[in-house]
């Protein structure tokens, strides 16, 4: 891939140039905070800050969003479009995709092909999506990601309001006395809200907040009391919260009775299943007193919004978890007023969005579902008698169709299954046969796009144009910074472009974003509103009053929360106070739920329940996340947590690699042992793909369980067994310019400055350990390396298999270091990286390399604080030495989590145990 | 009365010994010290700075006169004042102007002599050796007429006589019967360094040669050099400096027991209970000396002895040994190459950990036995010797600190506590639940 057409001659670069700014939003999680954005377009390059002015964060910015302008560079994008791995033009490279659907479609009709989607795809790629599949070529085939997050709570919404909202706002967190977080590790998933939420009880110490997650998180760190209730067990946990509320005269009759209907079924059911507060506590594997506190404590304060993201929606009852959540506050009446609420984070920056054009299989368009007057509307509308009467294939069954040759070609847009389905090992297996696989992204190589037939380069976050909904209900812009790399196109477009090939030039005659959304926005008010024909249909999502903005007023669209329409011109904060539910009779529904365990149950083959989730620096499949160096230091790879008992059991060190297995696939990951798990649980993170690791991938153990309503995987319960790799050797290298993977069985590559990190580990013993690492760092020999005029440090310790190499160019700069060991007894790797970033090494530095420490006295210890690269050892010292007892003083004297924050919590941490 | 303590040598040993018996016990005896060189007391490891002009005669003085008349110690130095005999029945001392002096106690330090090989032409004018201030003034001296010379043997005395005279602008050559320099001291590849670092500097090698004779010219000036391999060097002067040996020819009149040197016990006695021996002139349990460690070692346990303050025992510890050649950083201590040790007999095995900075000149080599560091060769980078040397004496198990051992004390300290400070966080972890 050549930049040369990018690259600028340096003469030109203008020393003062001028600087432009432009508001967006940050392209990672559900909570969608403002981002300020400063732009050099002589160097392409940006500056990012918090927002002040938006609502999601009021300025703030996490340690992802803070590393935003450092993932925007061009070196690992896709520039120009490719077939079968050959560079071509546009036009080709669309011709071959229509052609290649419309032989498809012709020989096997429409539901033989299919489009994957992603809830980082804008509102308006989402919408032309959903429209050329839906309504044009005629299948409901549509599906996306946020299955994998999001599904279970739509259908919960749909179940209980009849429509999938979210009931209330950011606000209503500020305003609750207590906030229950369930199955969110809030400080690392979504952390801005957590911070709001932190600095809400800080200012009103009254305020509790209650974390119900089976592990001992960060978010733990802000809990008035921790729940860590047994994997799936929710429903019961708020079937008892019900019985409670009801046996404790806290039912809001007079709501109940207005606006609600099928009360009595689900306390029946809530008083069957949850009734005794000592089973239900055995259950739950909580203690009874604890669990008595919670229902206390909800019962007694009016204000409270209850939380809930992955830990509640991954689940094969997912939606019965969220219907058992909302029970809870219908029958409370504490919905839909200021401080109280059911609350569904998503996971992703447009999961919204893609849930409000109907970007899911089970979903129609414009929150209109496959109902014969909705199909009939939208066919009006979109002028189409191709539209789909019925819904399509959902995530883990459209590619278990794939596989089964069912679909034969599939287009799958700004996300990567390969690495983040369930049972990731079949996914790929489905893509390697399929006939015809379009991937759309902006990086040239990921899981997803190796198994590419033709690969086209979408542009990116700070390129791409338009808008998306957060988790609040709020539309933001998300602004183009740049102009497009190379060839790079956005997804409407491309997406447009091959309409018209298929002959649907009509309906997809777009030329701008704003195009798009003015149509996206005029569906939402289309026929919304009860005319007594019956052809009339209230919707709850309404954008109306934004169909005939102009071209400028989008450009400079304010964040505003939906509906969006003549009632509510400036977008309205809340739902459901006073009932008005879009069911039939308007009147909300109380479900009865009968608790289920996790389908798939452990067993003596597979003792082990395997959690999964994400970690505070990283991404998804950390394709953007992963170049920025400073969000690769918190945790650079993929682990396992176990508890100590089960690590005893299994006779198992910490930090040793170790095998997870299932009966689906396996993955190595380094142990962590810790009693933040609970005995036989253990916990792996989602993120690592095969770019980054050998054998990293938790997906390919996870089971393609997934809940009869919505769905949704159960990416939170697989019955794994643990066992230890047989490592002969571990080892780890650093090189200044990329390398090629060893052919070892554990290799792990970690981005970092101005080097990048490989952790390895192989099984048998490697013959000349000296010359075979000089090898891996691409030197052939030593007479190669003077050639180069390079000088190869060495140490040896042949009885200890103790092997070390350093290369040193001739103006002393380090260009690779490589370290091998017969167990994991390895230096940490910040001091020897931090190396790389010198021009030239001390004589000191020098003398101390092979070590892999810091001459003594000299080391910072792992990175803690990743926006300023504090490392633990200067934490300590601090604490110890200049009494920094409060993350305060931290702050001040090292600005240690002065930026994001999101490390305050270890950085308490650091504070109890040294002062202990 | 006092008792009468007789000691023959005035040289390290001997000096050594009167200053700690000085400060041990210092009117326990009537002292009296014999020695041949016409000098105080003189630091003899300093020669080769004083050749090389990096020191001067009073810098190297040790102890001189007046020290001796403030410490009533009667000394006699010169020529005439060796001792040739020693009447052990009677228990009286001659020297060789015929000055008899009794004794109660007698010490016979008496050094060592160089080594002077047995072939034809050394007794040429300009042959010489290096052993003390005289030798050292005829160096200066030959430097100053002539050009060229050779130095046979290339240890620690042979390449710091080379040096020296190189410095003094000599075109010198080092003749070794070995493929490396310093092979006593240093392994093969540090070895190498050596000779390519003093190849830098100015000095030539001739390795692995065996002298045949040298020749000399009418005036009975040295010529040439000759080797075995039918070769020859030009040269004004030679200087021998392919060893030495114990002098022991007065113990040896005197019927005391002499093997390879003056052979004592433990308490540094010879067969003759009231004769003690220590230096270089004697043989410990089968091994003779050659640095200045060992004896200072030997006079602090025969100052014990004579002191009668206990029992302390002379036990031979392995001796570091650096070049002093300005700006080479050398240093060695125990066994260096483990392949030519003759203790791997016992089937123990011997473990290297090795260093390698080459374009910094820097190689380090360190020796295990079941996790006990045995020797250790530095080339290029010698700060962290005296910790090795320590290690070594204390025989003790390294395995926890191996991996950090060649990377030096700081290190190895600072590791230890963070690794103690992990294990306790570790168990905390485990207690953590257990309650």
């Amino acid at each position: 891939m050549s930049n040369t057409v990018l690259a600028r001659d340096k003469s030109s670069i203008n020393l003062n140039p001028e600087l432009r700014n432009l508001h967006t939003t940050c392209a990672y999680c559900g909570v969608g905070c403002g981002v300020d954005a400063q732009i050099n377009d002589d160097t392409r390059s940006i500056t990012v800050k918090g927002l002040t002015s938006h609502p999601s964060n009021y300025g703030r910015l996490c340690s992802k969003g803070s590393a935003l302008a450092d993932t925007i560079g061009l070196g690992e994008r896709i520039l120009q479009p490719q077939v079968y791995s050959k560079a071509v033009s546009w036009d080709n490279a669309l011709n071959t995709i229509a052609q290649g659907f419309k032989k498809v479609i012709e020989e096997h009709g429409p539901d033989a092909v299919a489009f994957y989607g992603s809830g980082q795809l804008l509102t308006e790629d989402y919408y032309v999506a959903n429209k050329l599949m839906k309504g044009f070529i005629g299948s409901g085939n549509i599906d996306t990601n946020s299955r994998l997050c999001m599904s279970s709570s739509v259908v919960g919404h749909k179940r209980a309001f009849g429509t999938d909202t979210v009931p209330g706002c950011y606000e209503d967190f500020e305003q609750a006395n207590l906030i229950v977080l369930v199955g969110s590790n809030t400080a690392w998933c979504h952390p801005v809200l957590f911070q709001r939420i932190k600095k809400h009880k800080e200012d009103n110490p009254h305020v509790k907040v209650v974390v119900i997650d089976p592990r001992k998180t960060n978010t733990c760190d802000i809990a008035d009391l921790h729940l860590a209730v047994n994997l799936g067990t929710d429903v019961w946990l708020f079937n008892g919260l019900l019985n409670y509320l009801n046996k404790n005269n806290k039912l809001d009759l007079e709501y109940i009775n207005q606006y609600t209907q099928g009360l009595e079924e689900s306390l029946q059911a809530a008083a069957i299943s949850a009734g005794n507060l000592t089973e239900t506590a055995t259950i739950l594997g909580v203690n009874e007193k604890d669990l008595g506190t919670f229902y206390k404590w909800f019962s007694d304060n009016e204000k409270v919004v209850t939380l809930y993201s992955q830990g509640v929606n991954q689940s094969s009852s997912g939606t019965d978890k969220v219907n058992s959540i909302t029970n809870c506050h219908l029958a409370t009446g504490r919905i839909g007023k200021p401080g109280m609420g059911p609350f569904s984070m998503t996971g992703q920056p447009n999961a919204m969005g893609g849930r409000e054009v109907g970007g899911l299989a089970n979903t129609l368009a414009s929150h209109m579902d496959f109902t014969d007057d909705n199909i009939d509307r939208l066919k009006r509308f979109w002028n189409t008698d191709k539209l789909t009467q019925t819904q399509g294939l959902m995530a883990v069954d459209l590619f278990d169709a794939i596989e089964a040759g069912k679909i034969k070609a599939v287009w799958i847009m700004a996300t990567n299954p390969v690495v983040s389905m369930p049972n990731a090992d079949k996914v790929k297996k489905a893509l390697q046969k399929c006939d015809l696989v379009v991937v759309s992204d902006c990086i040239e190589k990921t899981d997803t796009m190796d198994l590419a037939h033709v690969k086209l380069p979408a542009t990116p976050w700070s390129e791409k144009d338009g808008t998306v909904t957060n988790s609040e209900r709020r539309i933001s812009r998300q602004r183009a910074l740049l102009t497009p790399a190379g060839q790079a196109k956005h997804d409407w477009w491309m997406i447009c472009q091959v309409a018209k090939r298929l002959g649907f030039n009509e309906g997809f005659n777009f030329d701008s974003p704003a195009d798009i959304f003015r149509e996206h926005a005029a569906l939402s008010g289309f026929e919304n509103h009860v005319v007594k024909n019956g052809k009339g249909r209230r919707r709850d999502f309404d954008i109306s009053g934004l169909q005939s903005i102009s071209n400028e007023e989008y450009e400079s669209l304010q964040p505003i929360q939906w509906p969006v329409n003549a009632k509510h011109p400036n977008g309205s904060s809340r739902f459901f106070a006073k009932g008005e539910f879009y069911t039939s009779n308007q009147k909300g529904n109380f479900l009865a739920l009968t608790p289920k365990l996790p389908q798939n149950s452990t067993n003596n083959e597979f003792p082990l329940a395997l959690n999964s989730g994400r970690i505070r620096d990283q991404w998804h499949t950390m394709s953007r996340t992963a170049l920025a160096p400073q969000l690769n230091q918190h945790i650079s790879e993929p682990f396992v947590q176990m508890h100590p008992n089960d690590a005893l059991q299994n006779k198992l060190c910490d930090q040793q690699l170790v095998k997870v297995s299932s009966k689906w696939g396996d993955m190595t990951g380094r142990l962590n042992i810790t009693v933040d798990v609970k005995v036989a649980e253990i916990f792996a993170p989602m993120h690592w793909t095969n770019q980054l690791s050998k054998t990293g991938r938790i997906n390919s153990v996870v089971n393609p369980v997934v809940d009869e309503f919505s769905k949704q995987p159960e990416s939170k319960f697989t019955p794994v067994k643990v066992d230890s790799y047989p490592a002969n050797w571990h080892g780890f290298m650093l090189s200044r310019e990329e390398i090629s993977w060893p052919d070892i069985d554990y290799v792990v590559s970690v981005k970092g400055k101005q080097q990048t990190r490989y952790e390895l580990a192989h099984s048998t013993q490697i013959a000349q350990p000296i010359t075979q690492m000089l090898n891996w760092l691409g030197i052939q020999n030593e007479a190669a390396a003077k050639a180069q005029q390079l000088e190869i440090l060495s140490y040896q310790d042949v009885g200890s298999n103790l092997y070390r190499l350093a290369l040193v160019d001739k103006n002393a700069q380090l260009q690779g270091v490589a370290f091998m060991a017969p167990d994991t007894n390895l230096p940490e790797r910040t001091w020897l990286s931090m190396q790389f970033e010198q021009a030239t090494l001390s004589t000191r530095a020098r003398h101390a390399l092979l070590s892999g420490y810091a001459p003594a006295g000299e080391d910072i210890g792992a990175i803690v604080c990743a926006c300023y690269s504090v490392g633990e050892k200067t934490i300590k010292h601090a604490i110890q030495e200049k009494g920094c007892i409060t993350t305060k003083q931290l702050g001040i004297e090292l600005k240690a989590g002065t930026n994001c924050g999101s490390c305050i919590p270890e950085l308490k941490q650091l504070i109890s145990k040294c002062s202990q | 009365m006092k008792a009468k303590l007789v000691l023959i040598g005035n040289g390290m040993a001997g000096a050594k010994l009167l200053e700690e018996l000085m400060s041990s016990s210092p009117d326990k005896y009537d002292i009296t010290v014999f020695g041949n060189e016409p000098y105080g007391n003189y630091n003899r490891i300093m020669l080769s700075p004083l050749l090389a002009g990096e020191k001067t005669l009073e810098e190297i003085m040790v102890l001189d006169r007046p020290w001796y008349e403030q410490h009533g110690i009667n000394l006699y130095v010169g020529e005439e004042k060796a001792i040739i005999e020693i009447d052990r029945i009677h228990k009286i001392v001659t020297t060789l102007d015929g000055q008899k002096t009794p004794y109660d106690r007698l010490i016979i330090a008496t050094g060592s002599k160089p080594f002077i090989l047995p072939i034809e032409g050394t007794q040429l004018n300009g042959v010489m050796s290096f052993r003390d201030i005289s030798d050292v003034e005829k160096m200066i001296q030959a430097s100053n007429q002539h050009k060229k010379a050779v130095v046979i043997g290339a240890g620690l005395l042979g390449l710091e006589a080379a040096m020296g005279l190189c410095g003094r602008g000599m075109d010198v050559t080092v003749v070794h019967s070995n493929v490396v320099p310093l092979n006593r001291q240093l392994d093969n590849e540090a070895g190498t360094l050596l000779q390519q670092e003093l190849s830098t500097r100015g000095l030539n090698f001739k390795m692995n040669a065996q002298t045949q004779y040298i020749e000399g010219n009418a005036k009975g000036d040295v010529t040439k050099i000759h080797f075995k391999d039918g070769s020859f060097l030009e040269t004004d002067i030679v200087i021998m400096a392919i060893g030495i040996r114990p002098n022991m020819q007065i113990a040896k009149d005197a019927g005391l027991h002499c093997e390879k040197g003056i052979v004592v016990n433990d308490t540094l006695q010879t067969y003759d209970p009231k004769i003690y021996a220590l230096g270089e002139c004697i043989q410990h349990r089968g091994g003779t000396f050659g640095l200045v460690a060992p004896l200072y070692d030997q006079a602090k346990v025969l100052t014990n002895h004579l002191s009668e303050h206990g029992v302390a025992q002379y036990q031979t510890l392995p001796s570091a040994t650096k070049l002093k050649v300005t700006g080479i950083n050398l240093f060695s201590v125990g066994l260096i190459d483990e392949k030519s040790d003759e203790k791997t007999a016992d089937n123990q095995q011997f473990e290297t950990l090795v260093y390698r900075d080459k374009q910094q000149g820097i190689y380090k080599k360190l020796v295990l036995k079941n996790n006990i560091l045995v020797g250790a060769v530095l080339y290029g980078e010698t700060k962290e010797g005296a910790f090795y040397n320590e290690l070594l004496d204390e025989k003790k198990d390294l395995s926890e600190i191996r991996p950090y051992l060649m990377f030096g004390r700081g290190l190895c300290q600072e590791r230890m506590t963070e690794n103690s400070e992990q294990e306790i966080h570790k168990q905390a972890v485990i207690k953590g639940e257990s309650k």
